[in-house]
């Protein structure tokens, strides 16, 4: 799918959009009153202390949970509601990275690319570029055969981002995808993060406890001639002048939206608890 | 210190109290809770058989796995439990000068009741336990949730192959146990009885009517349901990470053993019941 086609299936609305979630278990809500609304290609960075609930909003944008209360939005469909035949249409056009990887431990890492494929029974013949396309899109071309357990941290995470982007999903949904890596991996994996935004224009939900993921999403961008990434100011724009994909920050306090703005909001904040943020 | 920043004095005052009738009746409303999500996942492992779509490799890997695999324990200990049988009952039918009867009563009993009782519970000690702690650890590493986000229904994948395929092989491996059975104890009846090898099998085969051959390879169908969703419900309802899984691995062999005890009485007065009516 192209950018403008990602535009087209999105443009008639938000992309997602909460309104006043709750979304509780036995030890009590852990989504107090959740609202807000993420339009199309725009990335959205979830910020906030462990336990704070951004993986329960990455989960329920992808109707893996049912709020409590409220209701969620995605791509135009009431997903609280659906039952979970609709929902799993639906999903189709969501790619979901999770903290993890999550990818299927008996499956060879080129076979688990592939499964939304063959689960959608696409033709065997087209399935092969597609997964090296993928496979070469995160530059883990050569580990198409082996398992998921022979490789590192680090590339597990490219390989369901990779897995994650085989169908040309319309909202990407990151799960911390950079928790426990170290700088270096960390910068890959957002650069794929980047040219997944600025190649194919997806609307994506970032959770995170590192900021300086944000800020990177926020200042810089993929140049596509280049084939690298560049720094971008959000106001002038990038290398050929159009501004960037926009990026918010949100920050999650006690299942609440503690601040919502974007970068250069949260940048001269005085707020005490935001500024250990950015410390 | 308590109110230090590192030791917080405690509230103790606004923790409700649980009396012992709180407990019964939580641990009761839990039990009927899944007592019924045990029932829907059983209910809906056989309703995916009607609509697509349907996985017929995953239901043939299973066989393999289930069936295959469990052949040797089944063979072996079919083989000592009749050869143990023959032992028990042809001292008691010496005494008498019957010990030519010792044929009908074994199998009768391999058939009618031990071939499917033992040859349940030997495949729940090794299916139930695998299927569990198998399920269980998809779903502590997110794989579960990760199938979900493709767009792919758990049960249809993971729930209803198994339960096919476990139905489908538990009679045949009871067919093999009875036969195996009767083998060791032709070879028992030999070398302790002194009874010749066609006396033997003329008598088993003969003892046998159309009655025991469908109460011995109906009741296998049903345990084969009991161990493979028993072993499914445990799997997919995991908690508590790995020694969760552990757990439920435990839980899954001894429900499955229980409810296969159970049902055994059950399923051999309905049998008795329709041999009286209709044969």
């Amino acid at each position: 799918m192209t950018p403008a086609a990602a535009t087209a299936t999105t443009n008639a609305g938000p992309a997602v959009v909460f309104d006043n979630v709750y979304l509780g278990f036995d030890e009590g809500d852990i989504l107090r009153g959740v609202s807000f609304s993420v339009p199309a290609r725009e990335t959205m960075v979830l910020l906030g202390e462990t336990g704070t609930g951004k993986t329960l909003t990455l989960k329920l944008a992808a109707g893996l949970l049912r709020p409590s209360r409220g209701s969620v939005s995605v791509l135009g469909q009431e997903v609280s509601t659906m039952s979970e035949k609709e929902l799993l249409h639906l999903r189709e056009r969501i790619g979901f990275v999770f903290q993890e990887g999550a990818l299927f431990d008996s499956m060879t890492v080129g076979e688990n690319v592939a499964y939304r494929l063959r689960e959608e029974h696409v033709n065997e013949d087209e399935i092969e570029p597609r997964v090296n396309e993928a496979l070469q899109f995160v530059e883990l071309e050569h580990t198409a055969d082996q398992l998921p357990s022979e490789l590192s941290g680090g590339m597990r995470r490219r390989v369901s981002i990779a897995r994650a982007l085989i169908n040309r999903p319309d909202i990407v949904l990151y799960d911390s995808p950079t928790a426990g890596l170290d700088p270096i991996t960390s910068q890959t994996i957002i650069s794929l993060i980047l040219r997944l935004r600025d190649v194919y224009g997806v609307t994506a939900l970032l959770a995170t406890q590192r900021l300086q993921d944000g800020f990177a999403l926020a200042n810089f961008c993929f140049d596509k001639e280049a084939k690298h990434v560049v720094h971008c100011n959000p106001a002038k724009g990038g290398k050929d002048g159009q501004p960037p994909a926009p990026t918010r920050f949100m920050v999650y306090k006690d299942g609440r939206i503690y601040f919502e703005g974007d970068p250069q909001e949260l940048l001269s904040t005085k707020d005490p608890y935001l500024r250990r943020f950015l410390v | 210190m308590a109110g230090t920043p590192l030791q917080i004095e405690r509230d103790t005052t606004s923790e409700p109290k649980l009396s012992v009738v709180d407990v019964l009746v939580d641990s009761l409303k839990r039990w009927v809770f899944s007592v019924q999500d045990y029932s829907l996942l059983s209910a809906r492992s056989v309703s995916n058989l009607a609509t697509a779509p349907r996985y017929f490799q995953d239901t043939l890997d299973q066989m393999d796995d289930i069936g295959v695999g469990s052949l040797p324990i089944v063979l072996i200990s079919g083989f000592f439990i009749g050869a143990v049988m023959v032992l028990q009952t042809g001292s008691q039918f010496t005494r008498f000068g019957q010990a030519a009867l010792t044929g009908d009563i074994v199998a009768i009993a391999l058939v009618r009741e031990l071939g499917p009782t033992l040859t349940g519970i030997l495949v729940a000690g090794r299916c139930s336990s695998g299927i569990a702690s198998e399920l269980g650890s998809m779903l502590v590493t997110e794989q579960v949730d990760a199938m979900r986000a493709m767009g792919t229904d758990p049960s249809r994948k993971l729930v209803t192959p198994r339960v096919l395929a476990t139905v489908l092989m538990l009679p045949l491996l009871t067919a093999l146990n009875d036969f195996v059975g009767l083998l060791g104890g032709c070879v028992a009846s030999v070398f302790s009885l002194r009874l010749g090898a066609v006396e033997f099998w003329t008598r088993a085969i003969k003892a046998l009517d159309f009655a025991d051959l469908m109460q011995g390879f109906t009741k296998p169908m049903v345990y084969g349901f009991i161990l493979a969703t028993v072993g499914c419900y445990k799997g997919l309802n995991v908690r508590g990470g790995t020694q969760g899984v552990g757990r439920a691995t435990t839980q899954a062999v001894v429900l499955a053993s229980v409810m296969i005890i159970a049902a055994d009485l059950f399923l051999t007065k309905l049998a008795l019941y329709l041999g009286d009516k209709l044969f």
